[in-house]
């Protein structure tokens, strides 16, 4: 046990620390996520896979009647890779912000992962690295539904899971930091309206944002949804390179920034 | 009040705040000097000196909002003391507070427990937490789960739990890993009287065993009974500390006279007793003469009763407590 690895306190002036980051203290809060997802996982895989599904058919086929292709893509097919970033976001953004929210204020959980070895950093880490892994597995789902609409099988999808957890991860951060911020569980509605949906419809899932105006097309290149979205379109029909490369380079500085923004924001309201 | 185990080594020391120790001096579970913690114009602790000799049982006894829930979150380094020295198994707080977090339980006022997981999936993951080995996890759940008599009720989800279920889990939770320090934040608040003995059992069985316990409460009876030393707090500050007995003798006398009668009555005993130099507490119905004795005071007639730290407190801070 722990106590055995313990130096006898009171040896002396230096600081007796353990590290940051320990994989053990991020083990004990995954664990505790797994578990806890052994009771909840069918409506958390309902929900995350029946709405982007909705979404795909919705447009796939409304729109699919209007629209035959768009940039040589069959619709169907743009909108099923597309909607991956939606189904990243839904299943990353959302939950980490009403998560983090209700386990801080209601289930009063983080009282007790802080009273055990834990650090806030190791907290919302180990938090933002399990919803990220959720959002990798289910952000494949749209892609998964439009194969039998017509998307054909390339080794390239094996990339969608690993970009899909990258940019979840970042937006699993986004919401634990708005949360982190959050007054109430009200504030989220300000979040919601004012930016989580401009992204989600800016973000070249739905339509291509070429045709926007330039400042438009400026802000979606801020967009780390929309970089989500190219880089699967191009990973499932051909990848681009140094863009590419550029785009997974905003993902990850945009999870980083939202990483850090978080644990800052989770230890204002967790240590006082 | 008796030393309950009988145990010599377990006898109450002297009074926590009345000597400075050594800076890491290893008989001293807890150890903070002048602390002092500020929300905004508020001070929930102010100037606090708290000793915890190891192996001992201390209770922090006081109303609400008297600075107790405040204290053991400094002692997690959940709130950060603003002034002041805090030391946790000799460690220095809050700069190797997760280190001491290891060997520390703390068993919060709030239940926090995992309601759609069961009693066992809610020890799994604290033994996790606390990094107990793969090897002895198992045992060491097992052993919680017949700390909290629970070992019927493992597969059971906790929402389905009694409150007194609960609390017991709560409590076997924060023992998982054997800690040499436990923090017991209001154990037993809003449970039923047989519940509450129930988890006193368990406290007490704790105590036996050695290891050294903090424990905030706001009910006498329960500070009385588990507590080798009692610290009173008001507003952030301690008023009192000592043995729960030696604080009786001291304060309040051997003897209280109860006296009942209506409001005007009441008044008049005050009156007489004051005029005698004794001092009196109201306790609703009646009012408590306190150090009465046949020969030093007016004739009086009421129920004899021993003083008991409820007198002490009122006295001393001239609130309410429970």
């Amino acid at each position: 046990m722990a106590a055995n690895a313990t130096p006898a306190p009171g040896a002396g002036p230096t600081v007796r620390r353990l590290r940051r980051l320990e994989l053990s203290a991020l083990t004990g809060v995954l664990v505790r996520e797994i578990v806890n997802y052994s009771s909840y996982w069918r409506s958390a895989t309902f929900s995350s896979t029946v709405e982007p599904t909705i979404y795909l058919l919705a447009f796939g086929f409304g729109f699919g009647s209007l629209v035959s292709t768009i940039g040589g893509l069959p619709y169907v097919e743009f909108v099923g890779t597309g909607t991956v970033a939606t189904a990243v976001l839904f299943s990353s953004a959302f939950p980490a912000m009403f998560g983090t929210f209700v386990k801080y204020t209601f289930q009063h959980t983080y009282d007790a992962i802080l009273a055990a070895p834990v650090d806030t950093e190791e907290l919302v880490s180990a938090e933002a690295l399990f919803i990220a892994t959720r959002a990798g597995v289910y952000g494949c789902v749209p892609m998964l539904v439009a194969i039998p609409f017509g998307l054909d099988p390339s080794w390239g999808m094996l990339l969608v899971p690993p970009i899909a957890w990258v940019s979840g991860f970042g937006w699993a951060c986004f919401g634990i930091m708005i949360a982190g911020f959050a007054k109430s569980i009200e504030n989220f509605s300000y979040i919601v309206s004012a930016v989580l949906t401009p992204l989600f419809l800016v973000a070249g899932t739905f339509f291509p944002i070429d045709n926007l105006p330039d400042w438009a097309q400026l802000l979606a290149n801020l967009n780390p949804l929309h970089h989500c979205v190219e880089l699967v379109r191009h990973a499932v029909f051909g990848l681009e390179g140094w863009e590419d490369l550029a785009r997974l380079g905003a993902l990850v500085v945009f999870g980083l920034i939202v990483w850090r923004v978080a644990i800052y924001a989770m230890t204002r309201k967790l240590i006082d | 009040m008796n030393d309950q185990d009988g145990n010599g080594a377990n006898a109450p020391r002297e009074s926590p705040a009345a000597h400075a120790r050594p800076v890491g001096s290893g008989d001293l579970a807890i150890r903070l000097r002048g602390v002092v913690k500020r929300y905004g114009t508020i001070t929930a602790v102010d100037g606090l000196d708290l000793d915890v000799p190891m192996g001992t049982c201390v209770g922090l006894l006081g109303p609400n909002g008297a600075g107790k829930s405040t204290t053991m979150r400094l002692l997690t380094a959940q709130s950060i003391a603003d002034e002041g020295e805090i030391e946790v198994l000799g460690y220095r707080l809050p700069e190797e507070s997760k280190i001491a977090r290891a060997h520390c339980g703390v068993t919060p006022q709030l239940d926090n427990l995992d309601t759609t997981l069961t009693v066992e999936q809610n020890l799994l993951v604290f033994a996790h937490l606390y990094r107990i080995g793969r090897g002895e996890r198992q045992e060491a759940i097992e052993r919680a789960l017949e700390m909290a008599k629970l070992v019927e009720r493992r597969d059971s989800r906790v929402d389905k739990l009694s409150g007194g279920m609960r609390r017991r889990l709560l409590i076997a939770r924060s023992l998982v890993h054997r800690p040499r320090l436990v923090l017991l934040d209001e154990p037993t608040v809003g449970l039923d009287p047989q519940v509450r003995q129930e988890l006193w059992a368990l406290i007490d069985a704790l105590r036996s065993e050695g290891t050294t316990i903090l424990m905030s409460t706001h009910y006498i009876e329960e500070a009385q009974r588990l507590a080798d030393t009692v610290m009173i707090m008001s507003h952030g500050k301690a008023v009192a500390a000592g043995p729960p007995s030696a604080l009786v003798d001291e304060h309040a006398g051997q003897e209280v006279l109860e006296v009942y009668g209506p409001p005007p009555r009441l008044a008049e005993v005050e009156a007489e007793a004051d005029a005698a130099g004794l001092r009196t507490r109201r306790t609703g119905t009646s009012v408590a003469v306190l150090g009465w004795r046949a020969d030093n005071g007016p004739r009086l007639d009421g129920e004899r009763r021993p003083a008991n730290l409820e007198d002490v407190f009122v006295l001393l801070t001239g609130e309410e407590i429970g």
